[in-house]
């Protein structure tokens, strides 16, 4: 439909909102825009879940700080800001080894079984130390949250993971994790007391690379853990088909710089390929449109060419003096022509973007950082720009 | 610190936020070490193809490829790290079969952790001691699993007793903590963000484990526009009065110009903020390498080989 937003038609048609694309290009920064958004003009219950620890964003949102809590932004915040709420606006950080414990603590059958795995070596090392752990724990909780039913929308952002994709695989990797055959060759020894014959070749190397009381370590996480396998895995599942249901969409988004577009071009194909809704693709610190001008790069050459001339009726006119002058209308010119290219480069790199038909939207590169809710909403409105 | 010189040692982490031009820093410092008469290997870890394409080749493999003169690429791949190491040291019966082995594998990086992180750490340091290479340059991972990987001798070291692995960590620990052999390279720009990651990363990385942080490289650095002077001057040739006669004898366009030379003011301005931030935040004599934003028209070689130059005016 010409004429309406894309951005909008998703804040007020989607229950989920997913973040995704390379570091660095202000997933976070953009997700809480969105949160924002949504609850000034849109209405109903809105969260921002993050990944990302930045105080900024409790600083913007008028938080103390951001933590694995749900906290409501104060409503005075969003009066200030001169725009009212019309819904409310709550914000939430991923605490990866808190959820990880809650998890535990929710699928232990008994509070033996639970305190056993809190305080395994290994469990510790997986959650706290090890980035995969964190892929999964943050579709999980966003499930968690979903299934509370206390949402009208939920923005998220996404980690930045070694593999683009990870985050979306977790769910499906941990369901396969936990029903491998691996995993019960690995863990048979240590009940039965025997090695099979199939798992033998593999307890062999194990042992032979890891050593046999690491294996024991291991077994033993893993035996206290089956007693919530199942839940695991349907919980895992449920998580892999909420990504897929038509009431969660994914944004990509993305700087116009090489490396990140690269990354970007491969998100949007990998959602397509998973049949995964692309709901837009965001580029954020665009460089202002005039530097592609072309009258605008003419008169850069006109005024490189033509400085020394100026100059002299500058200087008389506004009384200031000729040199100072000749040198600053040198150095326009310069700071024009060298922004230009990278705005021709990035200009000329967006144009190619592949999107699999999502809208391409983009934010104009702002002049400082984002501090305040007002600089959240100013992003919001770049965004609302109906598809051209 | 009395630790060598950065362009003498043979192992290179190089790291940051995303999006800080790490692998363009890493790719310069490969290309100029290089330059320099040493035969170099750099190493991408991601394996998303980033560093070739700094190069300007077709994506490495794990097997090193000649790229340039003195210049080799390689991509980490734990599978094939894990087969060259069952080759090089097990000598069983099972590598004629190593497909299950290695999905045995995978699964149990998977489960237990710093396998992963062991094999690509294992394999640089074992370049590093066969020295194969004057000095091997990684690509490595972002901020956010540079310290797990640079930490996985340890971890292995305290949850592994015993057995081959265990065996095999001492002499990794010991290059890795080794100032005159390795060192870590981590690359920021004057932004908010990548500063207070830097910040928290040096402390991290002092606390969780051994390797030597050799210098800080602040990237995009914006150039000095104007004087203080001069930007009074700016703001009254920005005047209403001012930009009249500009249009006039343009005819016509000067306030696009006026509002880049603006933009580039401020961008330059709260860029030096964060500097300033970092310089203070910063443990007392850890260099800082600058490189000034390129304005370039692709981050290909060309790029790559303006930071080569850069960063060799810094370090030789």
């Amino acid at each position: 439909m010409p004429g309406t937003s894309p951005i909008e038609n998703l804040l007020a048609s989607r229950e989920i909102l997913v973040t995704c694309g390379p570091g660095g290009v202000g997933k976070t920064t953009t997700a809480a825009a969105l949160g924002a958004l949504a609850a000034s003009r849109l209405g109903g219950r809105v969260l921002v879940l993050t990944v990302d620890p930045a105080r900024r964003l409790a600083d913007a949102l008028g938080l103390k700080g951001i933590g694995n809590e749900v906290t409501e932004v104060p409503a005075a915040v969003f009066a200030e800001a001169g725009a009212p709420l019309v819904g409310s606006l709550s914000a939430a950080m991923l605490d990866t080894k808190k959820s990880w414990d809650d998890l535990i603590a929710r699928h232990a059958p008994d509070e033996e079984t639970r305190d056993r795995i809190l305080a395994n070596p290994l469990y510790q090392s997986l959650t706290g130390r090890f980035i995969q752990s964190h892929d999964y724990i943050a579709m999980e909780r966003l499930y968690e949250l979903h299934a509370t039913g206390e949402w009208d929308l939920i923005v998220v952002d996404t980690p930045p993971t070694r593999n683009a994709l990870d985050f979306l695989d977790a769910p499906n990797r941990m369901a396969d994790f936990f029903s491998s055959r691996l995993l019960r060759w690995l863990i048979a020894p240590a009940r039965s007391g025997l090695v099979n014959f199939a798992s033998k070749p593999f307890t062999q190397i194990a042992d032979r690379i890891l050593g046999t009381e690491f294996l024991g370590d291991i077994s033993e996480f893993f035996i206290s853990m089956q007693s919530m396998y199942g839940g695991f895995i349907e919980r895992a599942n449920a998580v892999a088909r909420l990504m897929a249901d038509d009431r969660t969409s994914f944004l990509v988004v993305s700087s116009s710089e090489a490396v990140p577009l690269r990354e970007a071009e491969f998100f949007a194909e990998q959602l397509a390929q998973r049949d995964l809704d692309l709901g837009a693709v965001i580029l954020n610190k665009v460089l202002p449109e005039s530097l592609t001008d072309p009258a605008a790069a003419r008169s850069a050459a006109a005024l490189e060419e033509g400085a020394g001339r100026l100059a002299g009726r500058l200087a008389t006119d506004l009384k200031l003096d000729e040199q100072a002058v000749e040198r600053v209308l040198a150095t326009v010119a310069e700071s024009y022509t060298d922004f230009a290219v990278v705005a021709h480069r990035e200009a000329s790199a967006r144009e190619r973007l592949p999107t699999q038909g999502a809208p391409l939207l983009t934010v104009q590169r702002m002049e400082g950082d984002v501090a305040d809710l007002t600089g959240l909403l100013e992003i919001g409105r770049a965004l609302l720009a109906p598809s051209p | 610190m009395g630790a060598a010189p950065l362009v003498e040692r043979n192992l290179i982490f190089v790291t940051g936020k995303g999006g800080v031009g790490k692998t363009t820093v890493a790719a310069g410092l490969a290309q100029m070490l290089a330059d320099q008469g040493r035969t170099v290997l750099g190493c991408e870890i991601d394996a998303k193809g980033d560093l070739s394409a700094a190069f300007e080749v077709p994506p490495s493999e794990f097997v090193p490829q000649r790229v340039a003169d003195g210049l080799s690429l390689m991509a980490m791949d734990t599978e094939a790290s894990l087969r060259e190491y069952l080759k090089l040291h097990l000598r069983i019966p099972i590598v004629g079969r190593i497909g299950p082995v290695a999905k045995a594998f995978d699964f149990l990086a998977t489960a237990a952790p710093g396998v992963k992180e062991i094999l690509t750490i294992g394999k640089v340091c074992w370049e590093v001691r066969e020295r194969h290479y004057d000095t091997v340059v990684v690509d490595a991972p972002a901020t956010g699993h540079i310290v797990s990987q640079l930490s996985a001798p340890q971890v292995i070291n305290d949850l592994v007793k015993v057995g081959l692995i265990r065996s095999q960590t001492d002499w990794m620990s010991q290059i890795l903590g080794d100032p005159d052999q390795t060192g870590l390279v981590i690359v920021t720009t004057p932004e908010e963000m990548p500063v207070s990651e830097t910040l928290e990363l040096v402390a991290a990385v002092e606390e969780k484990t051994d390797v030597d942080i050799a210098t800080i490289v602040v990237n995009r650095l914006l150039p000095e526009r104007f004087s203080p002077r001069d930007e009074a001057v700016f703001d009254k040739i920005g005047s209403k009065k001012g930009r009249a006669i500009l249009d006039d004898e343009l005819g016509g366009g000067a306030l696009p110009l006026l509002e880049a030379a603006r933009l580039a003011t401020v961008l330059r301005r709260s860029r030096t903020q964060h500097l300033d931030t970092l310089r203070s935040g910063l443990p007392a004599g850890l260099p800082l390498i600058l490189v000034p934003e390129l304005f370039s028209r692709t981050d290909g070689l060309r790029a790559t080989r303006q930071v080569a130059v850069h960063l060799g005016e810094e370090l030789l």
